[in-house]
């Protein structure tokens, strides 16, 4: 044992308060593991050394301070954000800090908002950590005074830390946190802990540059894709090409004649053929010979699945939310305003085809993973192996890009990983790689969502009732979510966003309609529930107030009474985009316009203002977006502008081009040019504005996403007269 | 045996002819980098120089590199341009999940090195071929205006 654990009574303690603080501090033998650095637990290094990964903070005698993430760093900047509120109230040094991830243990590193499991979403990786990671500072920082106070013989109150050198001004001594490691090891943990006030922050709401800008400028950082091990062998899958399908014969000797192909084993989830390399393993599974049984496949087509909705439509569904009598308020009003809205299948398509390494060894096994959802892949894959869940060793390593698709409520490709593994004969690793078509085909899709909504004006426009029904898949039933999340047969994010209308409405009736008999598999995509909620409320509020012959701002801003954080961001979001002022012209034949929408979303209030170009042909350029956000305590600006930035530019691809359609139950894309996203020459200006606060972080990796396809929308609106009513865009339906 | 030259290096491999570029710099090479993305030269993620020229290494057949001086995001560095870009790109803290993000700069050193004041359009038309889907294209843009400030 190389590292002393610090167990006593104290620790107990702190620990029952804080949710999972442990603290350990590194003596010269674990400088190895010290200095293996973000990302970075998959090259062996880790595995090599006693890695007791039984804390948030590591200090070596070589002076480095190790975070240690609980969560993924997936883009959104995790591994910054906790170590910025660590190292705020350790009072480290900026450049002394790095990251490494944790391992999979629910027991230290359980997500605080989640019950006992571990993982990351729902823009919550700030939030849940925000005092248990300053705790863990505080409390380092509190050994760290107390072993310089022992010995330097001076009261601890005489001792201050400042960017990493804890010093006694009265005798000019000064340690750094290195040289008192060792000592501060044999303090107990302070039970107590005072945290700073917020205008004491050096790094908090600072500008605390990326931890991980270095690695991933220079080609260093490790990702799943990345992972060698010694006798590794990647599996390339040949899948069933609908969903539901199954082998029913195949013959792999072509496969099995290539030099290089070493094994091809049938799985659940189709064939995989096992390669020295990645480039063989493709050619192998392209050589397979399979005859698919599609007789319990799903065979529908998107039109069909549409037309079904439109159906259900027509019936009340469940009610997610009542107040008020919506129906006979629309009935007696002065005027009725209806909508639908399409919204439809969208892939994540994340830089990073999924993949996953998974060696089986005589302990356990290992994975190596983009991990976001540690607890539940530990759960699925000692089901499969028949092990204990604590056996099931997980590295966390960068994800390129998620955007919800590896939280696989199902551990989809994890599991289809393993089963290769449990498949084969030899008991190589296993690389797991979905090439782009494997990954865009997969399913787990945002799911496709039909929604109406009606409204009723009285005489004087002011609204007086608002009906909304949405039809579309459940993402969480029959997941382990399930509990946490459906109610009374309501899947929460089906709602979520449309629930919870911050306008005073007095009448309000929003129903649903749960599909069972779809089986496209659907997940949570950036924003979840919020990515077709968002857009349907504030599309359609816009269509309210131009029947009410009302400003879409002043409407929203007279209907937020109640809900100042709201208005306030509204409010900013207006007047930094010079909402009521004339855009500037386009050029001959081009049509101009601006649109607002506000959306809140993971606890944080976003609204932004996008301007907008149409041209003759119906070709729509988003000038700039306008953003305004309330997401409590700004831990780091730079990285929330990041976000939202990110943010737009996510939304747009959905806006101008995300849709995944099936034909006879077959998904009709399968790459970049089937499926496009946003390249650079169509990304906006983005302007960030961040409301100050000093109320607890909430989330940022998604809320900046809902706003931006109804502000686009309305901007259109503004421009041409014409309202969407569909997702992605058809240049068709803005012809002049 | 195929003969190549890799960040200045001659390097030997053992692959078929027809194996793309991408997977012998990765598999055989060690050289994890450079990344895929789409395979179909559709996304940018596996963009290498080819005597100074960006590439899609996905769909280049190892045997076209031959007799040709490969540079790789691990060795972009070796010239100032690559030093200066990949500078800004810190600088700004351009990269979300940074998977696209080597491809990103290898195009953008191309950009730059034949182009020391590359105008937005310039910009456009040199990277419209990289797809990020974090969308960190506002900081992508200021980063090569950012470098080509730090080239003069």
């Amino acid at each position: 044992m190389n590292e002393i654990n610090i167990e006593n009574a104290s620790r107990r303690r702190f620990l029952q308060g804080s949710a999972g603080l442990t603290l350990a501090f590194a003596l010269p033998g674990i400088a190895a593991a010290a200095t293996a650095g973000p990302g970075k637990a998959g090259d062996g290094l880790v595995a090599a050394v006693t890695f007791e990964p039984n804390a948030f903070l590591r200090i070596g005698v070589d002076n480095s301070v190790t975070v240690i993430s609980k969560h993924l760093e997936m883009g959104q900047g995790t591994y910054t954000g906790l170590a910025t509120m660590l190292a705020e109230e350790l009072d480290a040094d900026w450049a002394q800090v790095r990251v490494e991830g944790a391992p999979a243990d629910a027991k230290r590193y359980n997500n605080l908002f989640w019950g006992p499991a571990q993982g990351t979403g729902g823009s919550t990786a700030m939030a849940n950590s925000w005092e248990q990671m300053r705790k863990a500072g505080a409390a380092g920082r509190a050994m760290l005074v107390a072993a310089a106070a022992r010995r330097w013989q001076v009261p601890a109150g005489e001792i201050t830390v400042n960017q990493g050198v804890v010093q006694h001004p009265a005798s000019q001594r000064a340690a750094t946190f290195g040289e008192l490691a060792e000592a501060a090891a044999q303090e107990s943990v302070p039970s107590e802990l005072k945290l700073k006030n917020p205008e004491d922050f050096r790094l908090i709401g600072k500008q605390a540059r990326r931890k991980d800008s270095r690695d991933k400028t220079t080609g260093k950082a490790k990702f799943t894709q990345d992972v060698q091990l010694p006798g590794m062998l990647v599996a390339v899958v040949a899948h069933p090409p609908r969903f539901g399908g199954k082998v029913a014969s195949v013959d792999a000797s072509r496969a099995l004649a290539l030099a290089g192909v070493v094994e091809v084993v049938q799985i659940p989830q189709g064939v995989a053929v096992l390669a020295r390399d990645t480039w063989t393993a493709k050619k192998g599974r392209d050589a397979l010979q399979i005859t698919w049984d599609d007789s319990a496949a799903f065979k529908l087509g998107s039109d069909e699945i549409l037309a079904r909705y439109r159906e259900m439509a027509q019936k009340p569904g469940l009610t997610a939310k009542k107040h008020g009598d919506a129906t006979q308020a629309i009935a007696g009003a002065a005027k009725v305003i209806s909508a639908s809205y399409d919204f439809p299948y969208l892939a994540h398509a994340a830089m990073e085809p999924m993949n996953c390494v998974v060696h089986l060894t005589d302990s356990g096994c290992e994975v190596w993973n983009g991990e976001q959802l540690h607890t539940g892949d530990q759960y699925a894959l000692a089901g499969l192996f028949g092990i204990k869940p604590e056996q099931v060793n997980i590295h966390m390593l960068y994800a390129g890009g998620s955007f919800g698709r590896r939280a696989c409520k199902d551990s989809d490709y994890v599991l289809e990983a393993a089963h290769i593994v449990k498949a084969m004969r030899s008991k190589a690793p296993v690389k797991l790689v979905w090439l782009r078509e494997d990954d865009m085909r997969a399913g787990y899709y945002r799911p496709l969502f039909h929604h109406t909504l009606q409204a009723g004006l009285d005489a004087q426009g002011n609204i007086v009732g608002w009906q909304h029904r949405l039809v579309g898949q459940s993402i969480v039933t029959g997941s382990p979510f399930e509990k946490m999340l459906v109610k009374d047969g309501i899947d929460h994010v089906s709602v979520e966003g449309a629930a919870n209308l911050p306008y005073a409405i007095a009448n309000l009736n929003v129903e649903l309609h749960t599909p069972t008999d779809i089986n496209v598999p659907v997940l949570w995509w950036r924003s979840v529930g919020s990515s077709h909620t968002a857009f349907s409320t504030e599309a359609f509020l816009d269509e309210v107030a131009a029947a009410a012959g009302k400003d879409p701002y002043e409407l929203r801003l007279s209907l937020l009474k109640e809900h100042p954080k709201h208005a306030a961001v509204l409010r900013l979001a207006a007047e930094k985009s010079g909402w009521g002022q004339a855009l500037k012209a386009g050029k001959a034949g081009e049509r101009r316009g601006r649109g607002i929408a506000l959306h809140e979303s993971f606890n944080s209030v976003v609204a932004q203002v996008a301007e907008v170009t149409v041209s003759k042909n119906g070709a729509v350029r988003v000038d700039r977006v306008v953003c305004a956000v309330d997401c409590g305590t700004a831990i780091n600006p730079d990285n929330i502008r990041a976000q939202v930035e990110g943010g737009v530019g996510f939304a747009l691809s959905a806006v101008f081009y995300g849709e995944i359609t099936l034909k006879d139950g077959v998904v009709e894309q399968g790459n970049f040019d089937g499926y496009p996203t946003l390249r650079i020459h169509e990304m906006p200006k983005v302007e960030v504005h961040i409301l100050p606060s000093t109320a607890a972080p909430t989330g940022i990796g998604e809320p900046g996403v809902p706003p931006v396809a109804p502000a686009v929308a309305n901007a259109i609106a503004a421009a041409t007269g014409k309202r969407l009513h569909r997702l992605p865009i058809r240049s068709a339906d803005l012809l002049a | 045996m195929i003969q190549l030259t890799i960040n200045g290096k001659l390097q030997q491999v053992d692959v078929a002819p027809d194996t793309p570029l991408l997977w012998v710099l990765r598999d055989t090479l060690q050289l994890t980098g450079t990344k895929y993305g789409c395979g179909q030269g559709l996304c940018g993620a596996c963009t290498v120089h080819l005597d100074g020229v960006a590439m899609r290494s996905c769909s280049l057949p190892v045997s076209a590199a031959v007799g040709k001086k490969i540079t790789t995001i691990e060795a972009v560095d070796a010239a100032r341009v690559g030093k200066a870009v990949q500078a800004a790109w810190q600088k700004l803290d351009v990269v979300q999940c940074g998977y696209c993000q080597s491809g990103q700069i290898m195009s953008a050193v191309a950009l730059l090195t034949h182009n020391r004041r590359p105008s937005d359009a310039d910009i456009d038309n040199a990277m419209s071929g990289n797809l990020c889907r974090c969308a960190t294209y506002v900081r992508i843009r200021a980063a090569i205006h950012e470098a080509a400030k730090a080239l003069v």
